[in-house]
């Protein structure tokens, strides 16, 4: 039951929120707080890698970007040129395809997005698995290296490629149809449903996350953090479960990318920047690193504060300003600092806290 | 490929090899006295040209570079003592995740500061125009005066290192920094000295690398990887390998445009650190056994 | 057969024999002790046997069965559990995470199922727990089961870490100087507890220095020096061997 509650004080929150904006009026609220969601399930993936199982990756814009860029392109590509050769007619003949018009009621082929989609989260979770092979081996500066390189690759092919629309990047994204009646778009009449969307997407991730947490994989991952020497003595392959759990975040990032760029009907390099990879780190550092409702809160909160402009020009001064200070003070995320401690003792008079010291550990 | 170009294009290799090789030196300086990789070591480039840029107005050339030398390297003093030196033995990922804020602060501030225009210093002798011939080809005096200057600070280090008693100290600081404090050596001034030792030497490199290829606030994080290659490629902490291998990457790259389009260039040398990393993780020079002997 | 056997075991570092032709066997049943002075390459010894190091050249195998340079979680697998001369207890688990964790091997949930949370995974998270907290009561931390691992005092965390290699249901369990920083009263309680883990049914191979502990409870002595076997046997005959006080005490 204890596991239950914050997940039910979400829910409440995420419905209490919509309906607010609607009551007061302030429903262009919603297009960030989508936003926000999806790049948290991002976070929440890199979480898992990151505080539970001990690796850092400065790469994962670079999921985010497979995901957001293959969509992209298989759902703008015209294929009409090609429709005589074999491959594009059996595609054709699986379903694969839609055919339409473009604005100017030219015909168009392309891939059909719930296809798209697959093709683009199966992309990312292949490149994890070839990459994370000889990467997951190294440690440290290396891996933090490594997984740079990585990201910059990404960003380097998706500038130089005409494919992926060079510095413009992909726009006129088409909207990607879930359920009869749900489809992930921009469309503003369509702003309440994609909202619901997008934190119904979060959710799934953070129930499906906290359970593998509290889990024998997770023990193994977290004792793979501990000490991979030991973990190998109690018969934890750990160059195995070290793979597996970097490939499922990159799926939860190229998920993320997949849903967030139909949203956003198209993609820019800007997404598979240094930039963002490192904020995505710092966002899971000041969540407290092994702490998913962390990183969740912190995730929403400082991707909706940056979406909305708050923090204008200094954007990435600010996050950079955050990893800083949360490494210097408080290495173990703000939340892990003793506040209830701190809060008690501005009602108490004698200056006598229990437990002090002990940070409050939201690990199970 | 005639003889002229191919010379053309062996400067060019030499001069960004060169310019890499310093940015890996000042890696290895650091990472020798904490163990530690300072992710905005190329800000320390960065900052040299800038400064040196913004101070021209006021003052002769030589004096600019002077000046922009020194304020890096106070610059990189005060970046240990405010961000580092009090930290009771932190993790690596805590100091990886440290160094890359400060490299992005470093770099909001300078874009705050100097805007995203791209400047340059002039060139020391002559113009852009003026060449000198080298077995034919024409060749910028600028480009000599990187190379020089270059050696002349490896060089310097290495007079430094092995002759100085300052040099020596950071040196038993490296290889036993328990056994250090022993001896009675500060180990904790030797890493503000590491921090300003490799700031200088990195500003004095953005200087004279200025005229040829500009700098602007943005440049640090491309040099820091190029700069990291280097340093993976000739094993960590060993300066001297670390020259070999810059050169390596730096004529590596300059070949290379002729063959791959000028996009591409810079994933050449990160495919060529993901390689290293893959295959020879304790570097081109090193040996396994050695590099298995160091805590990374 | 012995259940283990080490034959003609060799690792070389450079030009230096860490383990030079070591051949022993060690008996179902039986508490086994490797010892030897510093640098004898007792450590080398244990590390190629659990696969931290892979061997230059010669066998170990393990129920007949070679294991020689398999992965450690491989040869963690075959049944053989192993302890830390360091100790090496997972951080940031409490103790009793740190003993679940050593029930992996004998548990199967995977990344799917633990993340649908699938009606068998509870059951087996139940056994797993109440496995683990049977092993705690063992050792008599069971009142410490919450604490965090590495928070104990450094007898406790000894405790969690036999606990944690007993929690694989070894055959064999080999313990890297069980007695390496406790005092004589501890070390006398560390000797109970090894024999009482004997009867259980495991079979004990241990590396010590403490001569005291080594004499009163193994069945078999190997000695090392230089990385070569100088002697084996019962422990009687060990005190009594020319060479083995030739090393130990000198001319």
């Amino acid at each position: 039951m204890k596991k239950l509650l914050p997940l039910a004080a979400l829910i409440v929150f995420v419905i209490v929120i919509q309906k607010m904006t609607g009551w007061t009026d302030t429903r262009f609220y919603l297009t960030q707080l989508t936003m926000a969601a999806y790049y948290a399930l991002l976070i929440v993936g890199l979480c898992v890698v990151m505080g539970y199982a001990g690796q850092i990756s400065l790469g994962h814009a670079g999921f985010f970007a497979i995901g957001g860029y293959v969509s992209a392109a298989l759902t703008t590509i015209n294929l009409i040129a090609y429709q005589d050769r074999v491959v594009i007619r059996m595609l054709d003949g699986f379903g694969l395809l839609v055919a339409g018009q473009d604005i100017y009621g030219d015909a168009i082929l392309v891939v059909a997005p719930w296809a798209a989609c697959i093709a683009a989260v199966v992309c990312a979770g292949t490149t994890a698995w070839v990459l994370g092979i000889p990467v997951l081996k190294l440690k440290g500066h290396y891996l933090a290296m490594a997984t740079l390189g990585f990201g910059i690759i990404i960003y380097r092919i998706v500038l130089a490629s005409a494919v992926f629309g060079e510095a413009d990047g992909i726009s006129e994204v088409p909207p990607l149809p879930l359920l009869p009646g749900l489809t992930v778009s921009g469309d503003f009449g369509m702003r309440e449903e994609n909202y619901y969307i997008a934190w119904g997407m979060l959710i799934i991730g953070m129930i499906l996350l906290r359970n593998l947490i509290d889990s024998r994989v997770g023990r193994a991952l977290r004792s793979i953090h501990g000490s991979e020497e030991a973990a190998e003595s109690t018969g934890v392959n750990t160059a195995r479960f070290k793979l597996k759990v970097f490939v499922l975040s990159a799926v939860f990032a190229a998920v993320a990318g997949v849903f967030l760029t139909h949203y956003n009907g198209g993609i820019g390099p800007s997404e598979a920047s240094v930039m963002k990879s490192v904020r995505y780190v710092a966002i899971v550092a000041v969540g407290g690193m092994a702490h998913l409702w962390g990183a969740l809160i912190m995730g929403i909160v400082l991707n909706f504060l940056s979406l909305r402009g708050v923090f204008g020009s200094y954007d990435d001064a600010v996050f950079g300003f955050i990893l800083i200070v949360i490494m210097l003070f408080a290495p173990n995320g703000i939340l892990s600092l003793n506040w209830r401690g701190y809060f008690l003792g501005l009602f108490r008079r004698s200056g006598q806290t229990e437990e002090t010291g002990r940070a409050i550990d939201g690990t199970p | 490929m005639s003889v002229e170009l191919f010379v053309q294009y062996l400067f060019a290799g030499i001069t960004y090899g060169a310019i890499y090789a310093i940015v890996a030196i000042g890696f290895n300086i650091i990472y020798n006295t904490t163990g530690i990789i300072n992710f905005a070591q190329g800000e320390f480039v960065m900052l040299g040209g800038m400064i040196s840029i913004s101070l021209l107005p006021f003052m002769p050339l030589y004096a600019a570079i002077a000046l922009a030398v020194l304020m890096t390297m106070l610059f990189g003093a005060l970046l240990e003592i405010c961000f580092i030196r009090w930290l009771e033995s932190p993790g690596v990922l805590r100091m990886i995740i440290i160094t890359i804020g400060l490299s992005i602060l470093t770099r909001e501030a300078a874009l705050h500061l100097w805007g995203e225009s791209i400047r340059s210093l002039p060139y020391f002798i002559g113009d852009e125009i003026t060449t000198v011939a080298i077995l034919g080809a024409r060749i910028s005096p600028q480009v000599l005066w990187v190379i020089a200057v270059c050696g002349l600070m490896v060089l310097f280090l290495s007079v430094f290192f092995q002759a100085t008693s300052v040099g020596r100290e950071m040196k038993a600081c490296a290889a036993n920094r328990r056994a250090a404090i022993l001896c009675g050596i500060n180990t904790r001034n030797m890493v503000t000295l590491s921090f300003m030792l490799s700031a200088g030497i990195g500003a004095l490199a953005g200087c004279v690398m200025s005229p040829i290829t500009s700098s602007g606030y943005d440049i640090g994080t491309g040099l820091a990887i190029k700069g990291f290659t280097v340093a993976i490629l000739g094993g960590l902490g060993n300066s001297m390998a670390a020259v070999g291998a810059g050169l390596l990457l730096g004529i590596l790259e300059a070949f290379s445009i002729s063959v791959v389009p000028l996009a591409f260039k810079d994933a050449i040398a990160i495919t060529i650190l993901l390689l290293i990393l893959f295959v020879r993780p304790h570097g081109l020079f090193g040996s396994s056994t050695a590099a298995g002997l160091k805590e990374f | 057969m012995a259940l283990l056997e080490v034959s003609g075991l060799h690792k070389k570092f450079g030009g230096l024999h860490a383990v030079n032709d070591v051949s022993f066997g060690v008996e179902k049943g039986a508490i086994k002790a490797v010892i030897g002075p510093n640098g004898a390459g007792k450590t080398t010894l244990f590390n190629l046997i659990t696969g931290a190091l892979a061997a230059t050249s010669g066998l170990v195998s393990f129920n007949g069965a070679p294991i020689q340079n398999r992965k450690p979680h491989q040869i963690a697998a075959c049944g053989i559990a192993r302890t830390f001369q360091n100790i090496k207890l997972f951080h940031d688990m409490t103790a009793l995470e740190n003993v679940m964790v050593g029930r992996h091997l004998r548990s199967r949930a995977g990344f799917l199922a633990s993340m649908l949370n699938m009606p068998w995974t509870l059951k087996e998270e139940r056994q797993i727990r109440e496995k683990s907290m049977e092993l705690l009561a063992l050792f008599e931390i069971a009142a410490y089961a919450d604490v965090e691992a590495t928070s104990l005092a450094f007898g406790q965390q000894r405790a969690v870490e036999f606990a944690r290699a007993l929690a694989l249901e070894p055959a064999l369990l080999l313990l890297d100087e069980p007695a390496a920083g406790l005092n004589m009263h501890e070390t006398a309680e560390i000797g109970k507890l090894i024999t009482r883990i004997r009867d259980l049914g495991i079979t004990v191979l241990l590396v010590e220095h403490d001569m005291s502990l080594v004499m009163d409870i193994s069945d078999e002595i190997v000695v090392l020096s230089f990385g070569e076997k100088i002697a084996e046997g019962v422990p009687a005959d060990i005190q009594n061997d020319h060479d083995v006080i030739k090393v130990y005490l000198g001319e």
